[in-house]
């Protein structure tokens, strides 16, 4: 398939031969970067923002966080709950049976309650938290199949604007990790606009935000 | 315009089998697609309006997404070789597929060489560009579609209407009798969320055992070989998370140069399609990664008349679109008409530059007169296409196109005769008085007193059936002025 690489790009060439392309408009950017916003306030935009898209958020401080996820379990009616084996023994809930993700099959996957992880950053201004694949965030499947998604992410992950997000993701791209960003649970609007919860991914997303 | 020779492009789904007018007039006979396409785009044009005016940098966002696009595109032969070395340093396979044909093959052969009969597919408009779906049917490979609605499309054996919600033309109703019928789903009722149960049972099997899962791309970033696929589902990341092999069909007109291009696209394209501050699910996969996803992963870049786009100066601003189709949601003709009337996948407003310039001006000539030239759609474009302009462009491409033909045919047309004839009468005072005088006394059998001409006959009797024509004043301007002289 060499010949049609060779074509495409001569075409390319020919194509744009007359023009010049425009800077890197990033360099400098005109739009915001950063969002001029104190912690309090921020972290009362990424709960409130998170709740707007129907996901349950509960706010936690530090020591909290076991007996929070303990209560969520309760809740939600979870008994095996998938974790990555990252997963640091703080975030680790008692009184349920936790079962560590080594690459269990999408079957195996399919019959957990749900899964627990960490989060690698959360944007405020879209109410979105970014997963990295990596040892708390674990691997993409085990956010996606289980019906449960209970994610606990830390305050000093919150940040106000996408490009913020951006920025602190670079290191975790250059190694090849996969990123997920997630805004709320799995959902669609394709039968009349009418938005509804749940059709293939977790159709319930709990977020623990810490701090 | 550079000498680009025309090369074959094989895109099916793109081709108009039929001029728009025709198809306009029967979409426009179904009251009940018009209340559907009206409710619908007029809930979407709203809630994009909400989010949009949220941010204070909106306009800035907009001028920095088109700048991107800009650079990537017209640097385009660099970033696809940079995205290829990224692709392959990360594990993955580039292929290159000069028109839909030659992307057809490759794909088949790749889902051959897996030992798969079936393939998972995650919505995506390129593959229906260049009919994927019927190329691996052909070869006795099934291709379910994931998504909600093309879901419903595929099941109901119907086409789609709409970049983002293509079932948009049907009512729940209609969707739960596709449902009963194609699924065995008895005694069902007409609620979404049950309708979305149906779907999520009907495809959690497909999606665990999937050995191949199929993708479009919504940006493919050069400087690290990252694919981005944008969605609400979860369908999507179940493609391109749990087969073995995964297959991603990518129009080259998606590439950014750099990571950081993302915080702009990613702002403007949740915002200006589903009217969301962001979408659900926004998966970013670079090659393949050990334990996790799939094990082999394959770019296909698709030409298909994109490079032929690009030679246009004015026409190639198209390419710079995500197709968000937030201009089909504002258009007033779209939003009457609904997709079908435009005869591609690629419908409305975006719809009428890109598929005669991917197809060919003379293969969907109609297209680029399928619009009242308002400007909505230029004005909510979040990476401010001109598409006034370019319509206008292509309408200009579409008569000489019409004029080079061999034959006397559109030398003689009337609207040709017509417009020759203004030309001379506009070129001189003397022309253009003695031409209103002329209209004074022609006009009068069909003025008739009314203020307007209505209804004209002969040759012009098909322009004037949609148009009123002002009479010439019983005393023009000119004459006004001389009078005060």
């Amino acid at each position: 398939m060499s010949a049609a690489r060779e074509e495409m790009l001569g075409r390319v060439r020919q194509a744009v031969e007359d023009a010049e392309p425009p800077p890197d408009t990033c360099a400098d950017p005109a739009y915001r970067t950063t969002l001029d916003m104190g912690g309090a306030e921020l972290l009362d935009l990424f709960a409130g923002r998170v709740a707007d898209y129907r996901a349950t958020v509960t706010r936690v401080s530090g020591d909290g966080v076991a007996d929070a996820l303990a209560a969520a379990c309760h809740e939600h009616e979870v008994a095996r709950l998938g974790v990555p084996a990252g997963l640091p023994d703080r975030l680790r809930p008692a009184g349920v049976e936790l079962v560590e993700d080594a690459r269990l099959s999408a079957t195996q996957l399919d019959r957990l309650d749900g899964a627990l992880t960490g989060a690698a950053v959360g944007i405020a201004e879209t109410g979105t938290i970014v997963l990295d694949g990596g040892p708390t965030s674990g691997r993409r499947a085990l956010t996606l199949v289980p019906d449960l998604h209970l994610c606990v992410i830390e305050a000093d992950q919150v940040v106000g604007l996408l490009p913020e997000a951006i920025e602190r993701l670079q290191p975790a791209v250059r190694k090849g990790q996969p990123l997920t960003f997630v805004s709320g649970p799995s959902a669609t609007s394709d039968i009349e606009l009418i938005r509804v919860e749940g059709v293939h991914g977790p159709r319930t997303l709990h977020v623990i935000l810490v701090g | 315009m550079s000498a680009l020779p025309r090369v074959r492009v094989v895109a099916p789904g793109a081709m108009p089998q039929r001029p728009f007018p025709d198809a306009a007039r029967e979409a426009l006979g179904d009251s009940q697609l018009r209340r559907n396409i009206g409710h619908a785009t007029a809930t979407i044009r709203d809630k994009r309006a909400k989010v949009v005016a949220e941010l204070p940098d909106w306009e800035q966002l907009r001028d920095a997404g088109a700048a991107i696009k800009d650079r990537a595109l017209l640097s385009l032969d660099e970033q696809l070789v940079r995205l290829e070395e990224a692709v392959t340093g990360a594990g993955g396979t580039v292929h290159w597929a000069r028109d839909g044909g030659e992307a057809n093959e490759i794909v088949t052969a790749l889902v051959r060489n897996a030992g798969a009969h079936e393939v998972v597919k995650v919505k995506s408009i390129a593959t229906d560009e260049i009919g994927l779906n019927e190329a691996l049917q052909d070869a006795g490979i099934g291709a379910v579609e994931t998504d909600l609605a093309e879901l419903i499309i595929q099941l109901a054996g119907d086409v789609q209407s709409h970049i983002l919600v293509p079932a948009i033309h049907l009512n729940r109703a209609e969707i739960r009798d596709v449902f009963a019928r194609e699924l065995d789903a008895e005694d069902l009722p007409d609620e979404p969320a049950a309708l979305a149960e149906v779907a999520r049972r009907h495809l959690r099997r497909k999606f665990l055992e999937a050995r191949v899962g199929v993708s479009g791309a919504n940006f493919a970033v050069a400087e690290t070989g990252t694919v981005c696929v944008v969605e609400s589902e979860g369908n999507g990341r179940m493609c391109t998370t749990l087969p073995e092999v995964l297959i991603s069909v990518m129009g080259i007109e998606k590439v950014l140069a750099s990571f950081r291009d993302l915080e702009v696209m990613l702002a403007l394209l949740p915002r200006s399609s589903t009217g969301e501050r962001m979408n659900p699910y926004t998966s970013l996969w670079t090659g393949v990664t050990d334990d996790d996803g799939p094990r082999e992963f394959h770019l296909v870049l698709l030409d298909n008349g994109r490079t032929q786009a690009l030679s246009d100066k004015v026409g190639r601003q198209a390419l710079r679109c995500i197709r968000c189709s937030a201009c089909l949601n504002v258009c007033p003709v779209y939003s009457r008409t609904g997709g079908h009337a435009y005869g591609s996948v690629y419908p409305g407003p975006i719809g009428a530059i890109l598929t005669p310039q991917l197809v060919g001006v003379e293969n969907a000539s109609s297209l680029p007169f399928a619009s009242s030239l308002c400007g909505a759609c230029y004005e909510v474009c979040p990476v401010k296409i001109d598409i006034p302009s370019v319509l206008v462009d292509l309408r200009r491409q579409v008569v000489d196109e019409q004029r080079s033909r061999p034959g006397v045919g559109a030398k003689v047309s009337p609207e040709r005769r017509a417009m020759e004839g203004l030309a001379r009468a506009f070129s001189s005072r003397r022309g253009y008085e003695t031409l209103q005088r002329a209209g004074r006394l022609a006009q009068w059998p069909l003025a008739r007193g009314r203020g307007h001409i209505g209804a004209l006959p002969g040759p012009l009797a098909g322009w004037s059936s949609a148009r009123d024509l002002p009479v010439v004043p019983e005393q023009t301007f000119r004459e006004w002025w001389r009078s005060r002289r």
